[in-house]
């Protein structure tokens, strides 16, 4: 036998207790949706784990209201204190059942089980208890004293963090005094559903959190509804676009997350092991299905040779398989539909010309699969350059400066993140600053820690999540008490018309 | 430091092919200067996801039986005396009297001065097949002697029938950036290990990473070590606190798999000291198949330096065996 | 006998020169009671993209200057708007028609303007920026920087003081700028191109156009190398349908004001880009 042939080490589901339906979480219960209800199946097996409801127009409207409710009767009136004792309990609460929440996340996404047992709900757990702390501390916001909560906050989540994109979201929310309606992805209900549970276990006010489930055109009815104030939104830049588009004049507050073509530039001065660690982290982490994920390699044309070679062999003791697994690396793809994206534009890179190398790995019969994939002799005019995979292929490049290099990563409308290999500490910190994305990862890539703000520029989207500036995005300035540089054009003697709100500000109210 | 005239070294085949005939001082200072830097967190972090393999039931009876089949059983203690490497050998040839399928381990690691015991003791069971015996030497653990002593204790073990030599580097030597004095001595005791019919003992170079402060220098002891002749690296005396780690492990794997890239040839690699668990050993089994590759598992490419650990793994072997926990009573004190 | 004058001609700024529109097309600027003053040029959308082009290419120096450095050239800006104080209150006088003491208090409080963002240049990352205590051995550090180029529709009702507290927070960073001057007010916003192109400004930092906003402005919402969009003076414009424009490429758009922005250091951050940077931290 082969060593490296572990034998199967599944960890076990009866630590979940599913219900055979779920119904949408509004005002502390959980209700019946009036759309038409659909399957949540795991995409490991294609088989079925739970029937998942459907919010229509008058559910989200109810939702909505049930979050205005809760704004203007309980949340606004506590205490950050309070608000943040809330937030400290979810934490704990999520650390408590960490272990059911990464196997419903595993069995219901396909990400591997040690995955959403050291990364995901960790982070889950960790997100929350950072956020808690600021509840009562926002006056340390950088927005001047008193800033106040924007009111109703959307969210709408994607479905390759399901769980942590739901923490990233809410925490902020409810730290600076909003309360939330949130749509998770259709395919990713179910852990935002157990987390409903958590609030019940908290006690957080009814209405406080509100999560309505369904298809896009859920998360389009909650976007727009007018009596949102806050939208966050993480997912493709076409939907971020129709986001940005819809809610133009409406003075709603927009974050949006949204897609990535990150490049990983390794210097022939790298660290060359982690590196090869990196690389593979970067792009193969959770199946590829990562915004940020490093999808072009950029390596220094003297040593790309030795870069692909040591990553064949490394991604050839990748082990693909059931998400279950502890020792899998590779899960399934989220969906039948990602996949054949996968698939479209992997036979594109082919076609065009690229040099295609699969690991040899078994591929399950049943279920979403996808070997870990790299392309070579890769143009930057290919799709496979251009577009978002959203899958574990890897397109390698080449370089000969660090100016060629930087010119190559910048050269995409996307602009989220980076990775930099190098052992040069001056190199790092120069091409660092000429590089166009909101995370820069250097000699390791796809961090992630709640202290840390994370965001695009470009058509990466704007706004951050994580840190001081994530709160920010749910605050509002009351104004600053100190009129120091005002006075340089307010003084009485400037014949200005009285300044009336701005339109932002009004329609926010 | 700054070379006035080159000095050169000792025309060590495998540096000669690599570096080039005019092997100097400061053509090995530049090669090793060379090598592609370690980025310590990253090191640790692949090192903590290896160590999170969970490895059961069939994987697990495998990698016990293999841990014990590379087990270098070793005594090395100013108070051994010869009846305690006697106790030594008996454990070696028979780990579990309750059990017979049980394997033995790979050798058995004594001081210079008990070769001829463990000859004596070993009987039949000392063959290139059977358990070796290896010798501590070159005045380990502090390597503090002229060469010409080391040389002596070398030639002292293999002559009274070491099949291994366990040879310390001089970290003085080393740390003050003396490389070819390091060379030079290793390339001594390779010769010093050559015996009469011209074979060589197998010599395992003692890196002492624990003294080396940076992962960049294991590097670099690592390939300096090879170069010089060694056939194995290993990582400690199982005096110095640290010793064997698995970040620093797998970063000499790292570098036998980029020599074997490099030349085809096959370099062994020891973790000493500090591995008591069974569940410890098979993360070292994880990280050599995940780095070097499977067919390192063998014991003339891979072994641990250990005594403790094979009772922890005869424990975990009568669990699998009896189906219930085993407990201390059950298997033997050296 | 009075002296026959000689009238200026003014035309647009586009990367440190001044061109006239490429359409050949300029439009009669009156004053407050009526009078013509000048014929300004009457920008095309070949002129926004030009403009554009000059923007880009101006980025990376001016972005990349220290903070220090972009500080001393805007409040130099601020030193040569005192030295040609007279011209610029005469402009408005004619201009806004207003009294030769309130022109002059319009002045004083551009130059203020000039003076409080220039002190801005080299501290805003400070008070925008973090570094982040992360739990892991990592630093960890966010700045923003510049977006880079950002199209700014003025204040309309405000020759001088408008213009400067649109254009200066944007310069704050290092974004370079194509501003739409007021269209009824535009010829300050030339003048004070002249002081511009006689500065530490680099070309093309700076490009001003005038003309009809309305006709310019939606080539600039959609013009894929503009990064953000400050609609401070749209307000009479369909300034959502901008915005919805704007969208495609994803901008950063700010709404209308009504009258002229208060200084505000988030006038300064909005048109910023917070990057945030990661590296291992280890002892061996």
């Amino acid at each position: 036998m082969s060593f490296l042939e572990y034998a199967p080490a599944p960890e076990s589901q009866s630590i979940l207790h599913l219900q055979k339906s779920y119904g949408l979480f509004i005002d502390g219960e959980f209700v019946k949706g009036h759309g038409t209800p659909f399957s949540s199946i795991s995409p490991a097996n294609e088989e079925k784990i739970a029937e998942i409801s459907t919010a229509n127009a008058k559910d989200v409207d109810v939702a909505v209201a049930a979050a205005r409710r809760a704004y203007e009767r309980t949340w606004s009136k506590l205490s950050g204190a309070d608000r943040g004792k809330y937030l400290f309990r979810i934490a704990r609460l999520v650390q408590e059942r960490a272990r059911e929440l990464a196997v419903a996340e595993s069995l219901d996404n396909g990400k591997p089980i040690k995955e959403s047992r050291d990364v995901d709900v960790p982070l889950v757990a960790a997100w929350f208890f950072y956020y808690a702390g600021w509840a009562d501390k926002l006056d340390y916001a950088g927005l001047g004293p008193n800033p106040h909560a924007l009111g109703v906050a959307a969210q709408v989540i994607p479905w390759n963090f399901p769980l942590l994109m739901l923490s990233w979201k809410i925490a902020p929310a409810l730290a600076a005094g909003n309360t939330v309606v949130l749509k998770p992805a259709e395919t990713t209900s179910l852990t935002a559903l157990l987390f409903a549970e958590i609030l019940q276990q908290a006690e957080l006010p009814a209405g406080v959190v509100n999560i309505v489930t369904g298809a896009g055109e859920t998360g389009s009815l909650l976007v727009n509804h007018p009596d949102v104030n806050k939208v966050a939104f993480t997912g493709s830049t076409a939907v971020g676009r129709a986001i940005a588009k819809s809610t133009a004049g409406t003075g709603k507050k927009i974050t949006l997350e949204l897609g990535g073509k990150a490049a990983n530039i390794v210097f022939d001065d790298a660290p060359i092991d982690q590196a090869i660690e990196g690389i593979v982290n970067g792009i193969f982490f959770n199946q590829g299905h990562v915004c940020c994920a490093g999808s072009r390699l950029l390596v220094q044309e003297n040593i790309q040779d030795e870069v692909v070679d040591r990553l064949k062999q490394r991604l050839s003791t990748l082990r693909l398989g059931d998400p279950l697994d502890k020792n899998t690396d590779i899960g399934a793809i989220n969906s039948r539909e990602q996949l054949d994206r996968i698939r479209l534009l992997s036979d594109l890179g082919e076609q065009e010309g690229a040099e295609r190398w699969t690991s040899d790995c078994a591929i399950p019969e049943k279920g979403f699969w996808f070997a870990p994939t790299i392309f070579t002799n890769v143009s930057t005019s290919h799709r496979i350059a251009r577009d978002e995979i959203f899958g574990p292929v890897l397109s390698v490049l080449s370089f000969r400066t660090p100016a060629e290099a930087i010119a190559k990563a910048n050269n995409t409308p996307y602009g989220l993140s980076a990775g930099i290999w190098s052992d040069k500490g001056s190199k790092i910190l120069a091409v660092a600053d000429k590089l166009r994305a909101g995370v820069v990862w250097a000699n390791t890539f796809n961090k992630f820690d709640p202290a840390s703000p994370f965001g695009g520029y470009k058509e990466s989207g704007y706004g951050r999540e994580g840190g001081r500036h994530g709160l920010v995005a749910y605050l509002q300035s009351a104004g600053w008490s100190s009129t120091a540089g005002r006075a340089a054009s307010t003084s009485e003697s400037i014949e200005t018309k009285p300044t009336r709100k701005s339109v932002k500000k009004e329609a926010t109210k | 430091m700054t070379i006035a005239s080159p000095v050169n070294l000792a025309p060590a085949e495998r540096a000669v092919q690599l570096i080039g005939g005019d092997l100097t001082e400061k053509s090995l200072r530049l090669h090793l200067e060379g090598l592609s830097g370690v980025d310590a967190v990253g090191l640790e972090a692949r090192a903590a996801a290896l160590s999170t393999r969970s490895i059961k039931t069939t994987s697990k009876a495998w990698a016990l039986d293999k841990i014990i089949s590379l087990i270098d059983l070793t005594t090395l203690e100013g108070a051994d005396t010869p009846g305690k490497v006697r106790s030594l050998v008996a454990k070696a040839m028979t780990p579990d009297p309750s059990d017979m399928s049980t394997p033995r381990v790979a050798a058995v690691c004594v001081y210079g001065d008990m070769v001829p015991c463990a000859v004596e003791s070993l009987g039949a069971a000392h063959s290139e097949d059977g358990i070796h015996i290896a010798s501590v030497a070159t005045a380990f653990p502090s390597g503090r002697a002229s060469i010409q002593v080391k040389v002596a204790d070398v030639r002292d073990a293999v002559r009274a029938g070491a099949d291994e030599i366990d040879m310390v580097i001089d970290r003085g030597a080393f740390l003050s950036g003396r490389y070819g004095v390091v060379f030079d001595q290793i390339v001594a005791v390779k010769e010093a290990c050559r015996r009469d019919d011209g074979t060589y003992a197998h010599l395992k170079v003692i890196l002492e990473t624990g003294e080396l402060n940076t992962y960049d220098n294991v590097r670099r002891a690592s390939w300096l070590a090879i170069l010089a002749g060694g056939d194995f690296i290993k990582t400690s005396t199982g005096k110095v606190s640290p010793a064997a780690t698995l970040p620093v492990t797998l970063l000499m794997l790292q570098v036998v798999a980029d020599w074997y890239r490099l030349t085809g040839e096959k370099i062994g690699v020891k973790p000493a000291g500090g591995i008591r668990s069974s569940k410890d050993a098979i993360r070292y089994l994880v990280t050599v198949a995940e780095t070097a590759g499977e067919e390192w598992l063998q014991p003339h490419l891979f072994r641990f330096g250990a005594s403790s650990l094979l009772n922890d793994v005869l424990l975990q072997r009568q669990k699998i065996t009896t189906g219930h926990y085993s407990g201390p009573d059950y298997v033997t004190i050296d | 006998m009075t002296r026959l004058a000689v009238p200026k001609t003014y035309k647009l700024y586009v990367g440190g020169k001044f061109p006239r529109s490429e359409s050949g097309r300029t439009y009669e600027v009156f004053s407050a009671k009526g009078a013509f003053l000048a014929n300004a040029a009457k920008a095309s959308r070949k002129d926004a993209r030009d403009a554009v082009v000059a923007a880009r290419a101006a980025v990376s120096g001016w972005a990349g200057a220290t903070g220090y450095n972009r500080g001393q050239v805007l409040y130099r800006i601020a030193e040569l708007l005192e030295g040609r104080r007279a011209q610029f209150v005469d402009e408005i006088t004619a201009a806004e028609g207003v009294s030769a003491a309130v022109a002059n208090r319009q002045v004083d409080a551009a130059i203020d303007v000039w003076v409080w963002y220039a002190g801005w240049a080299d501290k805003y990352v400070q008070v925008a920026g973090n570094g982040n205590p992360v739990s892991g051995p990592y630093f960890n550090i966010s700045t923003p920087e510049a977006t880079g180029v950002v199209a700014i529709v003025a204040p309309q009702d405000s020759s001088l003081l408008g213009f400067a507290s649109v254009v200066a927070p944007a310069l704050v960073s290092g974004n370079t700028v194509v501003v739409l001057a007021s269209e009824k007010l535009p010829l300050s916003a030339i003048s004070l191109s002249e002081v511009l192109a006689t500065s530490d400004v680099p070309g093309g930092v700076v490009n001003v156009l005038t003309g009809v906003t309305d006709e310019v402005i939606p080539w600039l919402a959609s013009h894929a190398d503009v990064n953000a969009l400050d609609l401070a003076g749209a307000g009479l414009l369909d300034w959502v349908g901008l915005q919805m424009t704007a969208a495609d490429t994803l901008k950063r758009v700010l709404p209308p004001e009504d009258g002229v922005p208060a200084p505000s250091v988030e006038r300064v951050t909005f048109f910023t880009e917070t990057k945030t940077v990661w590296h291992t931290k280890a002892l061996i």
